[in-house]
C-alpha cells in the first residue's frame, strides 16, 4: 500500500513506516512562536530542567501580533523575548518584518519538511509541500529542547479540484466553499492533501491561502504536493536548491475523496460567528458594513493586493467605510510599493499598517465598535475575535473586500469591475 | 475521583470564548488573566465557579488558536475536567499538557446545576442528580502518561525524552 504526502514526510523524519493512525516521533525543521504565545513557551522551557536549545538556526521567534506595541505590558513581552534570542542564540525577527506564517513561507519552509509552531495557523506551510501544524507553548517548548516531538499520524482526506476559476473567484472562496463543506470540525485530527489540475495551475499565494484555513475545518495539516510551481517560489527566493519533488503515491490510502468544480464556485462569504457558515456573496448583497480589512496570513500577499488595488483604482472607498489595508511581510508592502498598489489604495483611502497580524485577532489596530460589522480577509469570524463579542465578522476573498469598500455594503466584485 | 458542578456550554467555543486575544497583555500575568476565563461565553462564570467543577460542552470546544492560555486559565480556576462531545485538536494537547482531563462523552445527558463525579481509572462519569452513569473515551497512552506525570514539562523532566 502506498503512502499519503503526511505518511511520507512522517515516515522520512521519525525513520519508521508510519501509517495512519500510528504515532511516531519525528524530527523538527523549524519551530517557532510569535510574540503572544512566545513568552509562556519560554517559561516553560525554563522549566525543563535542561537549559540548551537543541537547535538554535531551527528556533525562531517573530514579532508580529502585537506591533508596534500598543500597551507596556505586551512591550516588556517583547524584551523578554528579545532577551532571550540573545541568551540562547535562536532566530529573531523584529515587529514590522511581517507575519510569522508569511515569513516561515518566504524563509524557511521546504517540501518534506516538518514545521511547528506556537500559532494555529502554522497549517500555512502546507502550501509548499511542508507538513506544518500548530501546537501549544508547551509542545513547542519541548520542541525546544528535544528538537523533535509526537504525532498521532493523521488519515487523509483527499481533495481533487478540476475546472477554471470565474473571474473574480480565487483560492479563498475554494477553502469557504472547502470549510462550508467539510464543517468546522470536519476534518479534526485529518490530513486535507490537495490535488487536481486546479490545483497544478494554483500560484504558492493561492496554496497557501487554502492550507492556511484547513484549521478552519479542524484539519492537523493542508497539504499540497510539490511540483515546478514550488520550485518557481523556492527560486525565486533564493531557495530553488532546496526544491524537491514530492506527491502521494497512486495506491496511498484515503479515508475520503471530495470533488470540488472550481468553474462553479461563486464568490463567498462566512458570516457571524463561526467559519463553517458560508453563503455564496449574492445572498449577502446590501448587508451594511462598517470596516474592510486586507490583510493577514490568509490574504495580505502581493497578489491580494494587486486585486484590491485593480478594483480601488482611481476610485474612493465608500465615506461610511474604514478601510485597513496590512502587508503580509516587509517583502510584500517593498514589492507592493515599488509596483504601486500601495499608492492606489492610499489614494483611495485606505489606512495602511505595517506588516504584520493588525485587527485580525483584536489586540489593537481596529478594534470593532458595538453592533458594528467588518468584512475581512481573514480566517476567524469567531464572536469576540476583532475585541468586541458585540460586533460582526464576515469573511472572504481580497476581491469582495475591495469591492464592499467602494459601496460600504457586502458586494459582489463582478458588480463593480 | 472528581467531583464538583455542571456547568454547561454549547457546541463551538472557541478560545476566542475562553480568553479572548484582546486579552493578549495579561499573558504574562496570570492570576489576571484568569479572571476573564469564559467571559465571552459566560460572564458570570468567573465568579461562579469553585474548584472541583466541571465544563460541560458540546462539540468542537476548543477550536481557535493555539494559545494554551485557554487551556491554562480553565486549570487556574479550579476546573477539574472539561467534559465534551468532541475536542479541536490543539486545544485538546494543550489541556493534557497542563495536566487538566478532556473527556469525551455524551454530554446530553449532564444538565447544568448538575453534581457530577469522575472516575479517572475505570472511565465512568456518575451524575449525582439524575444518578445517570455514562462512560467516556480512551485517551492514547502517550496522553495518559503525560496527564499522569501531571503535564509535559513535569513529563519531560522527568523522562528527559518521549517515551512511546
Amino acid at each position: 500500500m502506498g503512502k499519503t504526502l503526511s505518511e511520507k514526510i512522517l515516515s522520512e523524519k521519525s525513520g519508521s513506516d508510519a501509517r495512519a493512525g500510528d504515532i511516531v516521533i519525528a524530527q523538527v525543521d523549524l519551530a517557532f512562536v510569535q510574540d503572544t504565545t512566545g513568552p509562556l513557551t519560554i517559561r516553560q522551557f525554563k522549566e525543563i530542567k535542561h537549559g540548551r536549545i537543541a537547535n538554535p538556526q531551527q528556533t525562531a521567534i517573530f514579532l508580529d501580533h502585537a506591533i508596534p506595541s500598543p500597551n507596556r505590558q505586551l512591550s516588556n513581552d517583547h524584551k523578554f523575548l528579545r532577551r532571550f534570542a540573545e541568551d540562547t542564540g535562536c532566530l529573531i525577527f523584529e515587529g514590522g518584518s511581517g507575519i510569522c506564517h508569511q515569513l516561515v513561507a518566504e524563509m524557511f519552509a521546504n517540501p518534506g519538511d516538518i514545521i511547528v509552531g506556537a500559532d494555529s495557523h502554522t497549517v500555512t506551510a502546507g502550501g509548499l509541500g511542508a507538513f506544518a501544524t500548530g501546537m501549544g507553548s508547551s509542545d513547542i517548548a519541548v520542541v525546544f529542547a528535544l528538537g523533535k516531538t509526537w504525532f498521532r499520524v493523521p488519515e487523509t482526506f483527499k481533495i481533487s479540484i478540476s475546472g477554471r476559476f470565474r473571474k473574480w473567484v480565487g483560492a479563498k472562496d475554494l477553502v469557504l466553499h472547502l470549510i462550508s463543506v467539510l464543517g468546522a470540525d470536519g476534518a479534526t485530527y485529518k490530513a486535507l492533501e490537495f490535488n487536481g489540475n486546479t490545483v497544478a495551475n494554483m500560484t504558492i499565494s493561492q496554496r497557501l491561502t487554502v492550507a492556511n484555513m484547513a484549521v478552519e475545518a479542524g484539519a492537523k495539516v493542508g497539504i499540497f504536493p510539490s511540483d515546478n510551481v514550488t520550485l518557481r517560489y523556492l527560486a525565486a527566493q533564493r531557495r530553488g536548491n532546496k526544491y524537491r519533488p514530492l506527491r502521494p503515491d497512486d495506491d496511498a490510502n484515503y479515508e475520503r475523496a471530495i470533488i470540488i468544480d472550481a468553474s462553479e464556485i461563486e464568490p463567498m462569504v462566512a458570516m457571524p460567528h463561526t467559519v463553517d457558515n458560508v453563503a455564496p456573496v449574492n445572498m449577502l448583497a446590501g448587508t451594511k458594513i462598517d470596516q474592510v480589512f486586507i490583510g493577514t496570513c490568509t490574504n495580505g500577499r502581493l497578489e491580494d493586493l494587486a486585486i484590491a488595488a485593480t478594483i480601488l483604482k482611481k476610485k474612493k472607498c465608500h465615506p461610511s467605510v474604514r478601510l485597513i489595508i496590512a502587508p503580509a511581510s516587509q517583502q510584500v508592502l517593498t514589492k507592493a510599493m515599488r509596483i504601486g498598489y500601495i499608492q492606489v489604495l492610499a489614494a483611495a483611502g485606505a489606512m495602511i499598517l505595517p506588516p504584520g497580524c493588525a485587527a485580525c485577532l483584536g489586540l489593537h489596530q481596529g478594534v470593532l465598535g458595538d453592533n458594528e460589522a467588518c468584512l475581512s480577509t481573514a480566517n476567524r469570524n469567531f464572536k469576540g475575535r476583532m475585541g468586541n463579542p458585540e460586533a460582526s465578522i464576515y469573511l472572504a476573498s481580497p476581491a469582495t473586500a475591495a469591492a464592499s469598500a467602494l459601496t460600504g455594503e457586502i458586494t459582489d466584485p463582478r458588480k463593480v469591475s | 475521583m472528581l467531583k464538583g458542578r455542571a456547568f454547561k456550554f454549547g457546541d463551538n467555543i472557541s478560545t476566542d470564548h475562553i480568553i479572548p486575544g484582546k486579552y493578549a497583555h495579561l499573558r504574562s500575568d496570570l492570576p489576571e488573566l484568569a479572571k476573564h476565563v469564559m467571559e465571552d461565553a459566560d460572564p458570570t462564570f468567573a465568579n461562579k465557579v469553585k474548584p472541583g467543577d466541571f465544563i460541560i460542552a458540546g462539540k468542537n470546544f476548543g477550536l481557535g488558536s493555539s494559545r494554551e492560555h485557554a487551556a491554562l486559565v480553565i486549570k487556574i480556576a479550579g476546573v477539574s475536567a472539561i467534559l465534551v462531545k468532541s475536542v479541536a485538536r490543539i486545544f485538546f494537547r494543550n489541556a493534557i499538557n497542563q495536566g487538566l482531563p478532556v473527556l469525551i462523552c455524551d454530554t446530553n445527558k449532564i444538565d447544568a446545576g448538575d453534581e457530577i463525579e469522575v472516575n479517572l481509572a475505570t472511565g465512568v462519569v456518575t451524575d449525582l442528580t439524575n444518578r445517570g452513569q455514562l462512560t467516556f473515551g480512551k485517551i492514547p497512552k502517550v496522553m495518559l502518561d503525560i496527564l499522569d506525570e501531571g503535564g509535559l514539562v513535569p513529563y519531560i523532566t522527568k523522562h528527559g525524552n518521549f517515551e512511546l
